[in-house]
């Protein structure tokens, strides 16, 4: 692996982190590290925003321009960050209670606006920080401190809602595979537009050990087992893809940036 | 425009007024989400600020148009949002962490009757107590009123800069008389020269503390992008901007935040007093109500009763001890207020029961009528 200066980009006195032995947003926090040094991005030109729960607190071990905002609405500041001074490279990071459900209406405007916003969702079927309630993601029968008897509502499969919902790049990966999800968010940032990447990420304290998937190793094994390349899946039935997470690019398309189109609007209103 | 020359007059609507005076105050940045009575306000800015090089933006709803206004004042953007009643009760979390991470903005709400969604397009002053305690736990407010539509204008104005100064969201609350009225006023710019710059820092990245507590007013929030490299959260946190557990430094940062107002009263209080030296009957009103109580008090004054006006301009804080000096030699205080007396409890505690308070509400979305207040006056 590419050696990576980590130190430069963490801000080591606020560490120890908070998350628990065997979660998986380290992970991802460390691919976004890596995709961000890679791509050569400079420390001050970069502004990451959360939202609420476990997810939320990542910005605050980086070393960026960093806001932790409410519950649900890190999308919404960050629309108003990048408009007010669109050369700034806007990284979102939440999670799946904090972005799809509580958040989930700006998600989708965001999406639908295809402003160049980095959206990195942090999904581990689960509200954690709240200590283990049932979320979008939590898979059918599945158990939660607020669904004893079993998850009796649908799941949320985030990536194709906010692929239909708009945007110029979605992917999904885990944090099993770590250098394919550093390849997936160095697609992202690079990608102008709203990118967005599903991460899979596991909670053993409050999703694991309520799910017969006793420890961080379990949790793994679970992931590794249930993930399918694209490439794969497209040769497989719907029935045989029950409960596998899909993983790779799932859309790329370049449509017409927002701020892109709204420098036009100002130049021709003589406002630029 | 040139020093020294007046303006010509202007026939324009109050929400008019405050787009222009957005701009004027060098608000670029407006994301709002369509409310009535105020979404002239959203419709001028949708022309003004795109040829002003400005940003507006019409959010998916009243919470991420709040949101994206505080985002981009961290970006560095002077930036307002509209609503009224039911919008502004949305908007309620976020301006709670615009108060805590201390990032200035203006919200204008152009009030309506509720509760829920009440009258919305008739006239009332529903929201002055959600404009002071609307959002959980303890925090400042500072809310201005304009009774007419050049006020608006200069209220406007003044809010950009209290919430500047001060690092803090200000409410300008209008009512829906003086939102839709059309009259005539003179639109006085501020020099922009003069208009100084809140957001240039004044230390090097290495001592920057965004969260300082302590001196006159906060230190410049500097924009993201410029090398400063700072953490704002909604946590309570300490001079860093990093979120703390610490029990003493929470106490002092909720403590700072509320005494941060009080200690800038001076600044912020702004209030009108009409014949009040002699005034036997005082009257206490804002917004559209200090309207009829100016009209109520001319035609009293014709009938020989001694009756003058305080009209706070600004709300929040309110001007208790100004009040109390304006009722010193009143026999009662009216408080006139479209509500069933949110501020009315303020005039009481002002006047610590030294003087009889007898008030005039009025809830069914009916401005109060002159002569109706002058019989009132009459009775008591």
């Amino acid at each position: 692996m590419r050696a990576v200066p980590y130190e430069s980009y963490l801000r080591t006195r606020r560490i120890p982190h908070i998350w628990c032995p065997g979660c998986g947003h380290g992970i991802v926090l460390k691919a976004m590290v890596r995709a961000i040094d890679q791509l050569g991005w400079k420390k001050d030109e970069i502004a990451m925003v959360s939202g609420i729960g476990c997810s939320g607190r990542a910005p605050g071990y980086v070393d960026f321009n960093t806001l932790h905002t409410t519950h649900g609405r890190a999308i919404a500041f960050a629309t108003g960050l990048k408009l007010a001074n669109p050369s700034l490279k806007v990284i979102v990071v939440t999670g799946d209670g904090d972005g799809i459900a509580i958040g989930g209406n700006h998600m989708i405007h965001a999406a639908r606006r295809n402003l160049d916003l980095n959206v990195v969702l942090f999904n581990n079927f689960i509200y954690g920080m709240t200590g283990g309630q049932v979320s979008p993601t939590t898979p059918l029968g599945c158990s939660a401190t607020t669904a004893p008897f079993g998850n009796y509502e649908h799941p949320f499969n985030i990536a194709e809602l906010v692929a239909a919902a708009g945007g110029n790049f979605v992917a999904r990966g885990t944090v099993y595979q770590p250098v394919e999800l550093e390849k997936l968010l160095l697609k992202a940032f690079e990608k102008k537009g709203f990118s967005f990447v599903e991460a899979m990420s596991p909670c053993p304290t409050a999703y694991g050990r309520r799910n017969k998937l006793k420890g961080p190793v379990a949790m793994m094994v679970d992931l590794k087992e249930r993930s399918v390349p694209l490439a794969r899946a497209k040769n497989l039935a719907e029935p045989e893809l029950e409960g596998k997470i899909v993983t790779g690019v799932l859309l790329d398309r370049d449509k017409e940036e927002y701020t892109e189109i709204y420098r036009k609007l100002t130049a021709r209103l003589g406002g630029a | 425009m040139e020093t020294g020359k007046r303006p010509a007059p202007r026939l324009l609507t109050g929400n008019e007024a405050v787009a222009h005076a957005a701009i004027d105050a060098g608000a670029r940045f407006f994301a709002g989400y369509p409310i009535t009575p105020s979404s002239e306000i959203a419709e001028t800015l949708s022309v003004l600020l795109p040829k002003a090089g400005g940003v507006f933006i019409q959010m998916e709803d009243e919470i991420a148009a709040m949101s994206a206004v505080i985002g981009a004042a961290i970006a560095g953007a002077k930036a307002l949002t509209a609503t009224s009643g039911p919008g502004f009760s949305l908007k309620q979390e976020a301006i709670g962490f615009a108060c805590v991470t201390e990032v200035p903005c203006v919200i204008v709400n152009v009030m309506r009757g509720g509760p829920s969604t009440g009258l919305p397009t008739l006239p009332a002053q529903g929201d002055v107590m959600q404009a002071r305690w609307g959002t959980h736990g303890d925090h400042p407010a500072v809310a201005v009123c304009p009774e007419r539509v050049s006020e608006a204008y200069d209220l406007t104005l003044k809010a950009f800069d209290y919430s500047e100064r001060l690092r803090t969201p200000v409410i300008l609350l209008m009512d829906e008389v003086v939102g839709h009225v059309t009259e005539k006023a003179v639109l006085v710019p501020p020099d922009s020269a003069t208009l100084p710059d809140l957001r240039k820092p004044v230390s090097p990245p290495e001592e920057y503390r965004p969260y300082r507590y302590s001196g006159q007013v906060p230190p410049p929030l500097v924009p993201f992008g410029q090398g400063y490299r700072y953490h704002v959260t909604g946590l309570l946190h300490d001079e860093t901007g990093f979120p703390s557990n610490d029990t003493g430094n929470a106490d002092r940062q909720v403590r700072w935040l509320m005494d941060k107002v009080e200690r800038n009263r001076r600044l912020v209080t702004d209030f009108e007093a009409v014949d009040v030296e002699d005034a036997e009957v005082l009257l206490f009103a804002y917004g559209a109500c200090a309207r009829t109580a100016k009209a109520a008090m001319h035609m009293a004054r014709s009938q020989g009763r001694k009756v003058g006006l305080f009209r706070p301009r600004t709300i929040w804080p309110f001007p208790y001890e100004e009040l109390a000096l304006a009722a010193r030699n009143a026999r009662v205080v009216v408080p006139v207020e479209m509500n069933l007396g949110q501020l009315s409890y303020e005039v009481s505690l002002a006047v610590c029961g030294k003087v009889p308070v007898k008030p005039l509400f009025k809830v069914g979305g009916e401005a109060v009528a002159p002569d109706e207040l002058l019989t009132f006056i009459e009775g008591v």
